[in-house]
């Protein structure tokens, strides 16, 4: 049976992780190559970088992190943050990523997706989507939620369920759904926003934004129906390794992939 | 001479997999040069992508007959994911019960390669667990019975499914069994990505390593 992923998010900027407290047995706590060999050791299923470099002339930095990652991570390393063409794509994947992560370039130009696909097969091209809690119900009465773009200070007026079906149409392999009214809260993920994208489409989701608990992590993948959880504070702040998390799942029953394989 | 080639498709995992084979203290050269491949003694033939894609770059490069000729000598050869589809003939992918380019793959292996049934999520992506079937040294070291195998990572949309079940050396659970490695003599094919598999992954590699020794004695 297919497992459900453990995927640890580092925010890099400028070549430098940005979040956390916990790395106190690491040599240098704000190196993105020694943070995700250090989750890759924990049992991360995979790492996220995620790119939050401001200007566009740093962005290179980004590059040297994933090839100095690949040289020593040997799981699957996903990049987003600023991608806005096929040819930055390349250079990411040939310096070791293996997916890359698209968001507010995507929503401006969907035919990104199309073209990332097409050129790099599906299961190269992640779409990142920002959702939040829309005042708005459909007709049915239903929940509804918008996209956010430019890391969800601007609103696009998009449904979430049809930009996510028009993402996979377009060639996307895997949605990584980050919940901007959880994200940050530690109160756990937005199970209804999760189940409504995972029932809509059929590639996998990635659950993001709000656990706080082990208890969390559970409910995304059985209530919210996510194929895989990204998560951040709890991690990096070491309220839960990597080895807890999974053991608590094995023990409710979901298949994870043991840390000592 | 180099130990160990790896075939030059062109595809994004290609560093990967150099990377990959390197830390296992293998000495990879990465080379669609046909001198290159028939003085190898371990050939990997990594793709990803689409089959008709590949199949037309190996065409284009002309590295059907090198190949063919490689397998045919018994030189130790690992396709990795479609480069595991690439040696049937067929793929559902590309021609076979649809009407979408028809691609020829390299026909080492008899069989065909289809597509998930509509029902799953696909692509099949993620972490799954790979029970051989038999004592290969391919899997040698790896979990193997205890608990249903080691994981391994996939990423793909379609399976292999190999004329004869002799050729079938482990499979995978995904609501049905399907085939996720095979062999026939020294010519191995895995549907997962063991340069992304991490230790099970690294152990793997480093068992064709030792495969492509054993052969040299």
């Amino acid at each position: 049976m297919l497992a459900k992923r453990i995927i640890p998010c580092l925010d890099v900027r400028d070549g430098r992780v940005v979040k956390g407290t916990r790395f106190i047995n690491l040599r240098d706590a704000g190196d993105p190559v020694e943070r995700a060999d250090f989750y890759n050791r924990e049992g991360a299923d995979e790492i996220v970088f995620l790119d939050i470099t401001a200007s566009v002339e740093k962005r290179r930095a980004i590059i040297d992190v994933v090839e100095k990652t690949a040289e020593v991570v040997f799981i699957p390393l996903t990049v987003g943050g600023g991608i806005d063409s096929v040819a930055f794509m390349q250079e990411l994947l040939n310096s070791g990523a293996d997916k890359v992560s698209l968001n507010t370039a995507a929503l401006k130009d969907p035919g990104l997706i199309q073209a990332g696909a097409e050129r790099f097969g599906s299961q190269c091209i992640v779409v990142a989507i920002d959702a939040r809690r829309s005042e708005q119900r459909k007709p049915d009465d239903s929940l509804s939620w918008e996209v956010y773009s430019h890391g969800g200070r601007t609103t696009t007026g998009r449904d979430v369920v049809e930009w996510a079906r028009e993402a996979e149409k377009l060639g996307a392999g895997e949605i990584l759904l980050t919940s901007m009214d959880a994200d940050g809260t530690l109160d756990g993920y937005d199970n209804n926003l999760l189940s409504t994208v995972t029932d809509a489409v059929g590639i996998p989701v990635i659950a993001s934004g709000g656990a706080g608990t082990l208890e969390h992590l559970y409910e995304a993948l059985t209530k919210g129906k996510a194929h895989a959880v990204l998560a951040a504070s709890i991690l990096h702040y070491g309220t839960y390794s990597i080895a807890e998390i999974k053991d608590y799942l094995s023990q409710k029953g979901l298949p994870v992939r043991p840390v000592k394989n | 001479m180099s130990s160990l080639v790896i075939i030059d498709s062109e595809c994004a995992n290609l560093n990967s997999i150099y990377k990959a084979a390197k830390y296992v203290a293998l000495e990879p050269v990465i080379s669609d040069d046909p001198q290159t491949i028939a003085s190898a003694r371990g050939i990997i033939f990594p793709g990803v992508g689409s089959f008709a894609h590949a199949a037309s770059l190996i065409d284009r490069k002309k590295l059907t007959g090198s190949l063919l000729k490689a397998i045919k000598a018994g030189i130790p050869f690992l396709g990795i994911c479609l480069g595991m589809q690439l040696l049937f003939a067929r793929s559902e992918e590309a021609g076979l019960n649809s009407s979408v380019e028809p691609a020829e793959g390299l026909k080492a292996m008899p069989g065909e390669v289809k597509r998930f049934p509509a029902k799953l999520p696909v692509p099949h992506v993620g972490w799954n667990r790979v029970q051989p079937v038999s004592n290969d040294p391919l899997f040698g070291e790896l979990d193997r019975n205890s608990n249903g195998g080691a994981y391994f990572y996939f990423t793909h949309s379609y399976y292999v499914q190999p004329e004869n079940r002799d050729y079938i050396l482990g499979h995978t659970d995904y609501g049905f069994l399907f085939t996720s490695a095979v062999k026939k003599d020294n010519l191995y094919g895995v549907q997962f990505h063991p340069e992304k598999s991490g230790p099970a992954g690294l152990r793997l590699l480093s068992n064709f390593g030792k495969i492509i020794a054993d052969k040299k004695d």
